[in-house]
């Protein structure tokens, strides 16, 4: 199979939801990039392009919402949860409106267009609003099931979707996506693993890598950050004792955030979280920028080792 | 406007275009079209009109730039360049990890920039602060801007427009690169901003519409400000201007030339640039 970044499974799934759903899609000059062009050449009477024009677009999407009639809004994560935060709140969140934000390009892997555009601290806003549910899918088959499964839940979502292409970590023909219900993708008991998007597959790599060196651990697919799956965070981190999170996002409210949110009250447990270090990005390419900030297959594997030893020093 | 000028400054265009290309090739991403597009009014506040100096790029007296449409960084770091600020050939590490020369404007990485753009709307707001300062202080700097046919969707634009008036600050000069196309196709036809040049008027700008190829044109619109009202210069371009396959194409607006398109670029911008050979 080849490489499928999550933008283009979101276009896919939306120009096929159209001949099913009844639901309007907004853009706001991004859709070839969103990828909601897909859906706009098929059904142009319920595509709607804003222009540059963030806070607007979500402005009208309440309204459409309001009316009855689902909505999916896209742009650049960015602009589109950034931009458009305080519309998103009052106009989405707090009226509890149809609003599927669909944001992609979210994090350093945008790339070459620097600090303006990668926008690391998405989930953490978004999280913040009550009631909103924040999702982030892995590969292709997981952001193909997961938008017709926001489609179908009543209320605002916020789902997260890449420009890079990334392996697939789901078999389409079995895999039953559900939302609000995280994913062991393996198991181990000397750390557990949560992870999301982008950042599974390299989960899954350092997964390899450490049981060549005698370490397992259990990697969980969390692509439902809020609601969090409680019990299976709650569970794993009573079997492991050592919980280690990976995610494209800054360290500060995203995953690793939610998960200390969690622990610190129900199951004090050491959590070290990797991610973008209260920074902002710069300019270069995906991957290397992944590197770059740690997250590299090697440097996520050295933090899963070190928790373990850190773990094991405890223990003596 | 004097043959020997003229001449001189449609030289400096040529050569701000010939780095957009080379940025942006060795960059392997980029915003060509929208950086060609406004190439002479850079070459115009940057090689006749603007009091800066490459030797004291903080001076607190100098004049300001915002490039409110901040993808078109390679047109900005291509003038700074040529006026002495980094060495040209630095403009092929754009947009690589470790490069000052950021995929957007950062001013805190490039001497000469002088505010960091990047996401639309936003830089309009700063020019009018750094405007609005000079007002309170007395300071003689003037500010210029560069904003997009599409940026101006953006309601900050519109907030910044009613501000500047407001406060009435004549010493902003705002060029809009009309050209047209925005990335998902005409401006027109994606979320019409049109007539914008009675829209500016009735927010309380003085306007003018030139064609922002034409160094007499702009030079007759720069001079032309009023006391009292924001001067806003309507420039109708060609996106993609100079080099033949990207003028008025929507696709070359956030994409490198592969080799052989590279190739045929730089075939005609450095023919373009032997016709100003003799020009000092
Ligand atoms: C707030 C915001 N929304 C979206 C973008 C993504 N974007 C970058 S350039 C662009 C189109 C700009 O069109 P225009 O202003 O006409 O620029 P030009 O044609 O001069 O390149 C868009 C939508 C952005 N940079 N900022
Ligand atoms: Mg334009």
């Amino acid at each position: 199979m080849a490489d499928i970044a999550t933008r283009a499974s979101y276009g896919r799934a939306l120009a096929d939801l159209g001949e099913k759903y009844m639901f309007a899609v907004m853009d706001a000059d991004l859709s070839g990039s969103t990828q909601t062009k897909k859906f706009a050449d098929k059904f142009p009477e319920r595509f709607i392009n804003c222009g540059i024009a963030e806070q607007n677009m979500i402005g009208v999407a309440a309204g459409i919402a309001a009316t009855g009639m689902p909505v999916f809004a896209s742009s650049f994560a960015m602009f589109a949860s950034g931009r458009a935060y305080e519309q998103i709140r009052n106009s989405v969140g707090h009226t509890k409106l149809n609003v599927k934000i669909c944001a992609s390009h979210a994090g350093v892997t945008v790339g070459e267009d620097g600090a303006t555009h990668q926008f690391c601290e998405d989930i953490a806003i978004m999280r913040s609003i009550p009631g909103m549910v924040v999702i982030s899918p892995a590969d292709d088959t997981e952001a193909y099931a997961a938008i017709e499964a926001i489609l179908k839940y009543d209320g605002p979502v916020y789902c997260r979707l890449g420009r890079q292409a990334v392996p697939e970590v789901f078999d389409p023909a079995t895999y039953k996506f559900e939302l609000f219900k995280a994913v062991p993708l393996t198991q181990g008991d000397d750390c557990a693993v949560f992870a999301h998007g982008v950042m599974i597959d390299r989960a899954l790599k350092a997964c390899e890598l450490l049981k060549t060196k005698g370490i397992n651990i259990s990697v969980i697919d969390t692509h439902t950050i809020k609601p969090l799956d409680e019990n299976t965070v709650l569970e794993y981190a009573a079997r492991t004792r050592n919980v280690v999170v990976v995610e494209e996002h800054s360290v500060i409210g995203g995953l690793g955030g939610a998960i200390c949110e969690l622990l610190s009250q129900k199951l004090p447990t050491p959590v070290t979280r990797l991610g973008i270090n209260d920074v902002f990005g710069v300019s270069g390419k995906a991957g290397e920028l992944l590197d770059y900030y740690g997250l590299s297959v090697d440097g996520i594997a050295d933090a899963i080792r070190n928790s373990v030893k850190n773990k094991d020093g405890a223990q003596k | 406007m004097e043959q020997s000028k003229l001449l001189y400054l449609r030289k400096k265009a040529a050569q701000i275009r010939r780095l957009i290309i080379e940025g942006v090739y060795n960059a392997g991403s980029g915003h060509p079209g929208g950086s060609l597009s406004c190439a002479d009014v850079m070459a115009y506040l940057y090689f006749e009109k603007m009091n800066v100096s490459a030797a004291d790029p903080q001076d607190p007296g100098r004049d300001r730039f915002v490039l409110s449409k901040g993808h078109a960084s390679p047109a900005l770091y291509a003038a700074l360049a040529l006026r002495g600020y980094f060495p040209a050939e630095e403009i092929k590490t754009l947009r690589k990890l470790g490069s000052r020369l950021q995929g957007h404007p950062d001013m805190h990485t490039v001497p000469g920039v002088d505010m960091s753009t990047g996401s639309l709307g936003q830089g309009f707001s700063a020019a009018c602060g750094m405007a609005k300062a000079a007002k309170i202080t007395g300071a003689k700097y003037h500010v210029y801007t560069i904003l997009g046919d599409g940026e101006s969707q953006e309601g900050e634009v519109w907030e910044a427009a009613m501000f500047a008036a407001h406060y009435k600050l004549d010493n902003l000069t705002a060029f809009l690169d009309y050209n047209k196309l925005q990335i998902d196709g005409d401006v027109r036809e994606v979320m019409n901003p049109d007539p914008l040049d009675e829209k500016f008027r009735a927010f309380g700008w003085e306007v003018r519409f030139i064609d922002g190829h034409d160094f007499r044109q702009i030079e007759a619109a720069v001079s032309s400000g009023v006391s009292g009202r924001p001067l806003m210069i309507i420039c109708d371009t060609v996106k993609g201007k100079g080099v033949s396959f990207m003028e008025n194409a929507v696709g070359w607006h956030g994409k490198a030339p592969k080799q052989p398109e590279y190739e045929t670029a730089v075939k005609e911008l450095e023919s373009a640039l032997e016709e100003f050979a003799e020009v000092e």
